[in-house]
């Protein structure tokens, strides 16, 4: 065991850390808006708009987080017309390609939660607020979508741990991120257990918080 | 289309190639993971507080650490640990092992704490007059778990163990970063030597996606074998 190696490395791995949390955060933000998005198209009688939603979260689900940002990465960049448009201001930048593959996923998973979650509330509920008078509107944003928040997030919880671990794969395209920071620490120094545990620490501790600030989030929305 | 030609000139037979090399990888790995499985879930069921935590260890670690870690950390410590091993039986020479063989082990030992909690969740929620019965009928340790019990948990886990095999089949694409031609790998060379990325990853996705797509038929077959009675 190397220790001072770990100690030496920690600032560092910290330091990458924070790459990590800002990728998780942003993807996680735009990731629930084009989930609930998509979750109520899910929800549309319309079968066009219903299979588009479905195609859309099942081509996200099937196909590994890896190839989703390598077809972005690199492959977007080959169409010429792209290149001319202020798109490729974005896409020619791999931190901003990360984080579209990454909202894009979680959006796939989030709409998939959200989805049931819409669908498990029960029907007496938005009956009750269509026999107070309550225009189909409101009832949406102000009954349909708490409940359903408050429905998912036990599994959204899950999600924005799967997405945590998603961000390493930043790593392979060029992003210094925790995984990134550690991988360059293992290929120079050889010490590939002691940089795990420092890192995996990091990343553990993370786990912990967010499974900790969920399970109070719930707990403070619960009915009882 | 004449990229993906069979021969000399395309990347068709290459890629089918790849295609086999993932399945084979994500099989050995599930497999790997139900061994793992199969000594952990004991673990976590067993009375003795020593036994669970060591499960636990084990699962909350690798279901809180990325995958490309895992993966990094048996790429490059691997063949430093079997040597170690190997130089304990007085052996000293160089040993390296190929990317396969860690590829799998460190999806293997993933997807193995994904299917430990699977079968924790399905051995719990067996009915509790089942092991009882099994006991009262005069069943042998062994025999209790392999006509009563496994039947049974193989059912409730059935569900969720294909959600394992898909986290599994998708995490393989991960071993691409240590040199095993898998899909990924091979659409990484297709795309570097012909210059069409967007191309071959497309091509990547569609082969994933048709992996998943007959892999859940398979399972959804075998779910309705399992439940047969029910």
């Amino acid at each position: 065991m190397d220790f001072e190696l770990m100690i030496n490395s920690f600032p560092k791995l910290l330091n990458a850390a924070v790459i990590t949390l800002k990728l998780l955060s942003v993807s996680l933000i735009v990731g629930l808006f084009i989930g609930l998005l998509f979750a109520i198209l899910r929800l549309n009688k319309n079968i066009f708009i219903n299979r588009f939603a479905y195609g859309y979260s099942y081509l996200f689900r099937g196909t590994p987080l890896l190839v989703q940002i390598f077809i972005i990465y690199f492959g977007l960049g080959q169409i010429e017309y792209l290149r001319s448009t202020f798109m490729w201001v974005i896409l020619k930048e791999p931190y901003w390609c990360a984080i579209i593959a990454f909202a894009l996923n979680t959006g796939a998973y989030t709409s998939e939660i959200l989805r049931s979650a819409f669908q498990t509330i029960k029907p007496g509920i938005i009956e009750a607020g269509q026999s107070l008078g309550i225009p189909n509107k409101i009832i949406f944003y102000k009954i349909q979508i708490p409940i359903a928040i408050r429905q998912s997030l036990p599994a959204y919880g899950n999600e924005i741990i799967l997405m945590m671990k998603g961000t390493s794969l930043a790593s392979t395209v060029t992003i210094m991120d925790l995984t990134g920071v550690a991988k360059y620490i293992i290929s120079t120094t050889f010490k590939p257990i002691e940089v795990f545990i420092v890192a995996g620490g990091i990343y553990l501790f993370m786990t912990f918080i967010i499974h900790n600030v969920i399970k109070f989030l719930e707990k403070k929305y619960s009915f009882n | 289309m004449e990229l993906l030609a069979f021969g000399d000139t395309g990347w068709g037979d290459e890629l089918f190639r790849a295609t086999l090399m993932t399945i084979a990888v994500s099989i050995t790995a599930m497999l790997i993971g139900f061994s793992f499985a199969a000594i952990f879930t004991p673990l976590k069921l067993s009375k003795f507080k020593s036994l669970n935590i060591i499960a636990n260890i084990y699962t909350t670690v690798i279901r809180g650490v990325p995958e490309l870690l895992v993966i990094y950390l048996f790429f490059f410590g691997g063949s430093g640990a079997i040597m170690f091993v190997a130089s304990m039986f007085g052996y000293n020479e160089y040993i390296e092992i190929n990317a396969f063989v860690t590829g799998s082990f460190a999806i293997g030992i993933i997807s193995g704490a994904y299917s430990t909690e699977v079968f924790r969740g399905a051995i719990q929620s067996i009915d509790k007059g089942q092991f009882e019965a099994a006991r009262v009928l005069g069943f042998s340790k062994f025999k209790q778990f392999y006509k009563i019990i496994l039947p049974q948990m193989l059912r409730l886990a059935i569900p969720n163990l294909s959600n394992v095999w898909q986290i599994t089949l998708k995490d393989t694409s991960l071993i691409s970063v240590t040199g095993l031609v898998e899909i990924m790998r091979q659409s990484y060379i297709a795309a570097g030597s012909t210059r069409d990325p967007l191309f071959f990853y497309s091509f990547a996705a569609v082969l994933y996606l048709l992996l998943t797509f007959l892999s859940m038929k398979l399972i959804n077959k075998l779910e309705v074998k399992y439940s047969r009675g029910y």
